[in-house]
């Protein structure tokens, strides 16, 4: 238990010791929010669908944790390459506690950028429906966050290439922010398109945000939070499997 | 000519680290050829060779980083393959390469290891500071590690690696790169910590003088065997030469050795040079 701590303790001290990544991972978020949340707000209005700031802010706050958590998974090729990989995995703890360690830390930390972002957001003018409901945006953040860190974990895992991880991340991180509801209301989608974003994890994220910040949810946020615990086991599953076979 | 221990006064006790037909192939290449030792408790004990021997194979092989291809190796009685969990807990280890977190301080680095190795609270904070007040690094410990220089990292490395008082500490040529003053300091502070503690050193090197002077044995291994084992004064006379050194090139020859870079290495070598450019 406490190996599992002290892992999660350092994830920490490296994320508030490192201004410039917090800073700069609100970047894209901040630039979503202005292009679209500006942009495309009077079309949002006059389609009949109210204000499209507060429709989108859910879904850049999703957007936010997926990133930063997958990207998390990068940490794991900087310890392999400069070396502190190693005192983890000669110590005398059992590797499914290392991986658990630095999973929930990499997920504390897509957590707090999802609640800068959502501060960002409120500066900015979106209103969430009620304070009481609004707390579950919490543990639905969370749960985007083990999510995506695990399949992050799972990912780093395998490759040790430092230029490879971060293309093939995008490359597979872009279609599933595009394809999961977080720009545009998922009611009314051509069949093929209900499909994928009805198979895609982060839909199911974005949609359970949106019931809890304003009070509006597709699937139902029971079901978003079944969906989200049944795929976090399943990549923790996955993440622990590569993480236990990494080899030096 | 590798058989037994010459020391024979030892030969009661269980030896503390046991190799015999050691094997490691990577597909068509075998890194490490069929070695046998044994390292008695208490003991210093040197491998010594030239770049890409077999070297670290081993140390990886007896730290349960690595499964042998055949063979069995025992340390203090256990198989590493099947009790990763005991054999970790007897050990420790100084890797070659670097392997602090250089975002935490040096106090950090070596609290995150007292508690991976299960260090009781209660003693947890006075062990830290004995042993790098040791080291000399007390006055710094404050500082991130990435601040540190090479020589201090490396004996943070070792301070750490004494932490959890092992039984065994490995030691994969610690010294590389270090400046004379480095070395020793730390070989004098190892020395004094295996007399004080009784702690086995198992250590790689490639510099003979280094070898010389601290392991009571040696055993020169070049292309993954073991190619004379013994005493310094041992290895002198069986080679008929007057200097470790000349023991070391009659039976190695003296063809320089490639090693192949990893992308590791690489990586290491690009922040190296980033890291001087912005100096």
């Amino acid at each position: 238990m406490s190996a599992i701590y002290i892992l999660w303790l350092r994830e920490m001290k490296r994320y508030f010791r490192s201004k410039a990544q917090i800073i700069g991972g609100l970047g894209q978020p901040i630039l979503y929010l202005l292009a679209l949340g500006v942009g495309l707000g009077p079309v949002f209005q006059k389609a009949g669908q109210g204000s499209y700031l507060q429709f989108l802010a859910p879904g850049v706050i999703g957007m936010t944790v997926l990133f930063s958590a997958a990207f998390g998974g990068i940490g794991l090729l900087w310890d392999r390459q400069f070396g502190f990989l190693k005192e983890t995995l000669v110590a005398p703890v059992p590797r499914l506690y290392v991986m658990i360690g630095r999973t929930l830390g990499g997920a504390t930390t897509a957590m707090l950028q999802g609640l800068l972002v959502l501060i960002v957001c409120l500066i900015g003018g979106f209103r969430p429906g009620s304070v009481a409901t609004a707390a579950l945006a919490l543990p639905m953040m969370a749960l985007i966050a083990i999510v995506f860190n695990a399949f992050g974990t799972a990912l780093g895992s395998r490759m040790e290439s430092m230029q490879a991880f971060p293309l093939v991340m995008n490359f597979l991180l872009m279609p599933l922010f595009f394809l999961s509801g977080a720009l545009y209301p998922l009611n009314g989608l051509p069949a093929a398109f209900k499909i994928i974003t009805n198979l895609n994890p982060l839909s199911y994220g974005v949609d359970g945000l949106r019931g809890a910040l304003i009070g509006a949810s597709h699937f139902g946020m029971g079901l978003d939070v079944l969906v989200l615990c049944g795929v976090a086991l399943l990549f923790l599953g996955l993440g622990a499997y590569s993480f236990s076979k990494i080899q030096l | 000519m590798v058989s037994s221990a010459p020391d024979t006064h030892h030969n009661d006790v269980r030896p503390m680290i046991k190799v015999d037909n050691l094997v490691r192939s990577f597909g068509d290449f075998q890194a490490v050829k069929n070695i046998s030792f044994e390292v008695q408790p208490g003991e210093v004990f040197a491998f010594l060779g030239p770049n890409g021997a077999g070297k670290t194979t081993t140390i990886k092989m007896l730290t349960t980083l690595l499964a042998p291809t055949s063979g069995t190796i025992r340390v203090d009685g256990l198989d590493p393959a099947k009790h990763q969990h005991q054999v970790r807990r007897l050990f420790g280890i100084v890797f070659q390469d670097p392997s602090l977190d250089s975002e935490l301080t040096a106090y950090e680095n070596l609290e995150l290891h007292a508690v991976l190795y299960g260090v009781p609270r209660k003693v947890r904070g006075e062990r830290i500071e004995r042993l790098m007040k040791l080291f000399e690094l007390w006055d710094r410990r404050d500082q991130q590690t990435k601040l540190y220089s090479g020589g201090m990292k490396r004996r943070l490395e070792i301070a750490r690696g004494f932490l959890h008082t092992p039984k065994i500490l490995f030691l994969d040529e610690p010294t590389l790169g270090l400046d004379p003053q480095s070395r020793n300091q730390l070989w004098t502070t190892v020395k004094s910590l295996n007399e004080s503690q009784a702690v086995t050193v198992f250590l790689t090197t490639h510099y003979m003088d280094e070898a010389e002077r601290v392991a009571q044995r040696i055993a020169i291994i070049d292309h993954g065997a073991i190619v004379a084992m013994g005493t310094a004064q041992e290895l002198k006379e069986q080679t008929k030469t007057t200097s470790l050194e000349g023991a070391f090139l009659a039976l190695t020859g003296s063809a320089l050795r490639d090693e192949q870079a990893s992308n590791a290495d690489q990586m290491r070598q690009m922040m190296q040079a980033w890291r001087n450019q912005k100096r």
